[in-house]
């Protein structure tokens, strides 16, 4: 994973709040195999509407979406995730985030940073009067700039030390292999194993 | 005075905790430091086609094994067609993606159910069913829905596919504590309310954001009533309140379903296991950090009119007035909701025709559901213009049905009986709605597009979607009474008697 310090780029500002996953990404498009080339199916279902703000000649290129509270509710699939990024956005603003789409963002290197509902209001009262204005993330600082506003963000300080870092989850863990193999070898016989299948007639 | 030092006795942990605390607390593989997430232990890892590609190429780039196959496995669900399972899947994509997960399995060692298995069917189904879902264990699933097995007293979360990646790898996964909210359901539901009628009231009380950070802990007489596959709904839609989890704690009719499952605990095993699963209850002075309290009494059949399983309603009400929702936030996606369901305020929402209806998912298509909505449907005909499917939670699921003679009262009604998958619960296979469609259906979601685009979506029970396919409008079986359609005594209570 890249490290993450400050990015600069288009705001998209989304007044819509309860944005489910399947939304963000419907179903049809998770048949594929791959973790990338979902730039395609982000939004597909309000991209068909041609006054949708991605489809509106100032966002084309966007980094940074600020959206209404609940966003990434729903369905735990990661697409959601490589959806936005394939897309090109590095950072999602919003009052409140999905548990799963908050934690699957972390692991892709999508910043999803916690802004207060006064401050998205204002943010989208800004992007909307300057279409296409830049807005800069500073994830050092946690803040959020543009013009002459700045606002905080909130993301959790382990979320915030591995973007930082760029550090893989797994390697991570795997530091503790140890402590994994302790605790494994006092497991207790009764816990379910799926190996060897067993299969009784009900 | 002495020199000797001094040492506390290690003290018990005598602090009264909850059951979501007690099974945290068990699997604490390394406690985070400094603001690092704990290392919890994952007992099982259920996988199916749609979340697990990325996750065996990630291992595979990594050259890491799956750590444990033997607390991993596999069954193919989300694509899977529901009629001619024999012929290859017609959809190139999902042919696909189920031919990879059958590789990836094969490579890595991990069991599998592949369609035609009579283990196959949706993954929260078959692990139940299969007696692996067991009490105060862990288990993962790459699928929101995962929240089901916590019916069990297990602490069961729903995660994205780099975490499926690495339990494989690690068969561990960094978690902060959640914290815990005790939702209390006293009382005793009235004949024809079923579980999903409280889980719905659960969700328009707190919101489909009103869960989120915690893990619930359904309580009270009537949730102690309920069945196994009762519990199993409530638990199952947690995620639409935004919780991580939802459990309840194992008593009598846990161990009573679970004796005898091919992957339960047996001879002394199973006494072992039930003297762990008796200690597992909330302590008595435990806290939660916070409580919602439901009256089961007064509770009646519960159905959505929105586009989110938070905008729910009495089925004896009417659509509400986006102008009188105080939050704008809210207003304005009630607006936009009414728009998309194409509904007007104040509509009676018994009122309101289906085309379709939908019995099956995750949520409800076990055989008690396919019980219940038989018993209301059987000797009648499905309304003109609505077609009914039926698609059991697994391929056992639905030998069971027909040993039982449900799918003759099911094709003598007029419905469609089908092989097992996740089907019309999101359409990943053949089975959508068209658009403007709009459905009565068993399921856990009510997003636009969900079971198809432009499909319209209204969230009921099976006993409201048996009465809906005989009057064509949303109703419930109390409906046929008033009509004379049926008989007083036919409107089922589906709980069992606490003493089970």
């Amino acid at each position: 994973m890249q490290k993450f310090t400050t990015v600069t780029g288009v705001a998209v500002p989304m007044r819509r709040s309860n944005v489910d996953t399947d939304q963000i990404i419907p179903a049809v498009f998770l048949k594929r195999v791959t973790k990338t080339g979902f730039e395609d199916a982000l939004f597909y279902g309000w991209r068909q509407d041609p006054e949708f703000i991605l489809n509106q000649p100032a966002y084309q290129s966007p980094k940074v979406l600020v959206v209404g509270a609940d966003f990434g509710t729903g369905s735990s699939r990661e697409h959601a995730v490589w959806a936005l990024r394939d897309f090109g956005f590095d950072v999602v603003l919003s009052p409140r985030f999905g548990d799963i789409f908050r934690g699957n963002s972390g692991k892709q290197g999508l910043l999803a940073g916690q802004i207060s509902e006064d401050d998205a209001e204002t943010l989208w009262g800004i992007l909307e009067a300057n279409p296409g204005i830049e807005l800069t993330v500073d994830l050092v600082a946690s803040t959020a700039s543009v013009g002459d506003l700045t606002v905080s963000f909130e993301v959790d300080e382990y979320t915030r030390w591995r973007l930082l870092e760029g550090l893989d989850d797994i390697g991570l863990t795997l530091r503790d292999e140890a402590r994994i193999a302790e605790f494994e070898s006092h497991r207790e016989p009764w816990r379910p194993r799926t190996l060897p299948a067993r299969q009784v007639n009900l | 005075m002495t020199n000797a030092v001094i040492t506390d006795p290690p003290t018990p942990d005598i602090r009264p905790r909850t059951l979501a605390e007690k099974v945290w607390d068990k699997h604490l593989v390394a406690k985070g430091e400094n603001g690092t997430p704990d290392l919890i232990y994952i007992d099982l890892h259920l996988v199916h086609e749609v979340t697990s590609p990325q996750a065996f190429d990630g291992l595979r780039l990594a050259g890491r094994p799956v750590r444990r196959p033997d607390l991993t496995i596999a069954t193919e669900d989300h694509n899977t067609p529901t009629l001619a399972i024999d012929r290859p899947i017609a959809d190139l994509t999902s042919r696909t993606q189920i031919e990879t997960l059958r590789r990836n399995c094969a490579e890595f060692g991990i069991r599998l159910h592949s369609l035609g298995d009579i283990e196959q069917g949706i993954v929260h189904v078959v692990g139940p069913q299969l007696g692996l879902t067991q009490p105060g264990i862990t288990v993962v699933c790459g699928d929101s829905h995962t929240s089901t097995h916590g019916a069990f007293g297990a602490m069961a979360l729903g995660i994205g596919t780099s975490e499926v990646e690495h339990v494989m790898a690690t068969q561990t996964l960094p978690l902060k504590p959640f914290k815990t909210m005790a939702i209390t359901v006293d009382g005793t539901l009235r004949p024809g309310v079923t579980a999903k009628d409280i889980i719905l009231a659960v969700i328009a009380r707190i919101g489909t954001g009103g869960g989120q950070g915690y893990v619930l802990e359904y309580r009270g007489s009537a949730i102690r009533a309920l069945s196994m596959e009762g519990r199993m709904t409530i638990c199952n839609m947690s995620i639409e309140a935004g919780a991580r989890a939802g459990m309840v704690a194992p008593d009598a009719t846990t161990y009573a379903y679970l004796k005898g499952r091919a992957h339960a605990p047996a001879g002394t095993d199973w006494d072992d296991a039930v003297a762990y699963w008796d200690t597992l209850a909330t302590d008595e002075g435990a806290t939660f950090d916070a409580e919602v309290i439901l009256d089961a009494d007064t509770l009646e059949p519960f159905v959505t009119w929105g586009t989110n399983p938070g905008q729910g309603v009495s089925l004896s009400d009417t659509v509400p007035n986006p102008a009188e929702i105080a939050d704008a936030n809210e207003r304005s996606a009630a607006e936009r909701a009414l728009e998309y369901m194409d509904l007007a305020a104040g509509t009676a929402m018994k009122d309101i025709r289906v085309d379709t209806v939908f019995l099956g998912s995750c949520t409800n298509s076990r055989v008690e559901d396919l019980r219940a909505a038989a018993e209301i449907i059987k000797g009648k005909s499905i309304a003109d213009g609505v077609r009914m499917l039926v698609v059991p939670g697994s391929a056992r699921v639905r030998i069971e049905a027909e040993a039982e003679g449900l799918d003759q009262i099911f094709l003598a009604f007029g419905a469609e009986w089908r092989f097992a998958g996740c089907s019309m619960c999101l359409g990943m296979n053949p089975d959508q709605l068209a658009p403007g469609e709009r459905c009565a259906s068993t399921s856990n979601r009510n997003f636009e597009g969900r079971q198809g685009k432009g499909g319209r979506t209204h969230l009921v029970s099976p006993l409201v979607a048996a009465a809906t396919a005989i009057r064509g409008t949303l109703s419930s079986p109390w409906d046929l009474v008033q009509d004379g359609t049926l008989g007083h005594e036919a409107v089922p209570a589906v709980f069992v008697p606490a003493s089970v």
